[in-house]
């Protein structure tokens, strides 16, 4: 006989909220969570009434101050197998598996101290914005930067806390680029980051920076070998991963 | 298939090394390089998962899925340092 796999635990949705049009954060409760770091992720497990099986991994929104639930912000891929039920049917009372919390090398403990740079493309936010509720639930004033690149403005994720920790909070930076369309009177920036963006939104490199970078891809890589080519270590350049959404 | 990195990959490592993987680091048995396991190039399809190194490009492990069994290749690392 096979060995169980291991890990996984039944999850149990509280709560659900609307992000984006395409992008809700599930409120999930378990029985024995056992708290997390900000940066980490879940997998999350759906099994079909024919035993068919698909599992996905998403990052946790929440810092690790919240010890009630764990939030994940799930974004829809049109033809994904587990964003489109957790994003539109997923109802309150609905139950799936859940393993983690998982990763110990793309986290943030405020203790780890900074200056922080966050990039994140898309729903790359995820993780970054945990880092950003940990650092604002523990007062810390570790000096933070976050550059979020998403197509529009609809796109952006926690747009509204986002503005409220930027506006009182004179050691955050909060940078927004949208790549397809800005309206007219946008004051942020209007395309892919590129090189300059870095150049502008970065701390200096001799500075030393503790930097996060996730998204799709190609978003990644190139944010990744941009800042490499600003000198920055590439020691301190973590990055994460995740299929392509669009940024 | 889309290149993805050793997080996308850090649960089913939890899962055959039973600790947090991806802060290990891996030594190529091909090009002799270290890599921290979050650095290394992972591909995931429908039957397995493919760890490449980061340098040159060969396979590092495969953990293949046969219904509720694992299967892992670890022939492309040379040593792995937990941490």
């Amino acid at each position: 006989m096979a060995a169980p796999r291991a890990g996984w635990q039944s999850a149990t949705l509280r709560d659900k909220r609307t992000e984006t049009d395409r992008a809700a954060t599930l409120h999930l409760l378990t029985d024995a969570w056992p708290g997390h770091r900000a940066g980490q992720h879940v997998d999350v497990r759906l099994t079909a009434e024919d035993g068919y099986q698909a599992q996905r991994s998403y990052s946790i929104a929440s810092p690790p101050e919240d010890d009630g639930d764990v939030a994940l912000t799930v974004e829809r891929l049109d033809d994904g197998e587990v964003s489109p039920y957790l994003v539109d049917e997923m109802a309150p009372g609905d139950m799936c598996e859940l393993r983690g919390p998982i990763g110990g090398w793309f986290v943030w403990d405020a203790d780890d101290g900074g200056p922080l740079l966050l990039v994140g493309g898309g729903s790359g936010v995820v993780p970054l914005m945990s880092m950003l509720r940990h650092r604002a639930a523990l007062h810390s004033g570790v000096p933070a930067r976050l550059l979020l690149s998403a197509r529009s403005l609809d796109d952006v994720l926690y747009a509204d806390e986002l503005h409220g920790l930027d506006a009182g909070d004179d050691e955050l930076d909060v940078s927004i680029t949208l790549t397809r369309t800005a309206p007219p009177d946008w004051p942020g920036y209007a395309r892919r980051v590129d090189r300059p963006m870095l150049e502008e939104v970065a701390w200096p490199a001799a500075d030393r920076p503790r930097v996060y970078v996730c998204g799709p891809t190609p978003f990644v890589e190139s944010v990744a070998a941009g800042l490499v080519d600003l000198g920055h270590d590439a020691g301190l350049v973590k990055t994460e991963r995740f299929g392509a959404t669009g940024s | 298939m889309e290149r993805l990195d050793g997080n996308a990959a850090a649960g089913l490592l939890q899962e055959v090394f039973a600790r947090e993987m991806t802060t290990a680091m891996e030594t190529c048995a091909s090009c002799g390089n270290e890599a921290v396991v979050a650095t290394t190039h992972v591909y995931m399809g429908d039957i397995g998962t493919v760890l490449r190194c980061p340098t040159c490009e060969q396979v590092l492990m495969t953990i293949v899925h046969v219904r509720e069994e694992l299967h892992v290749d670890l022939s492309g690392v040379r040593r792995i340092d937990l941490r």
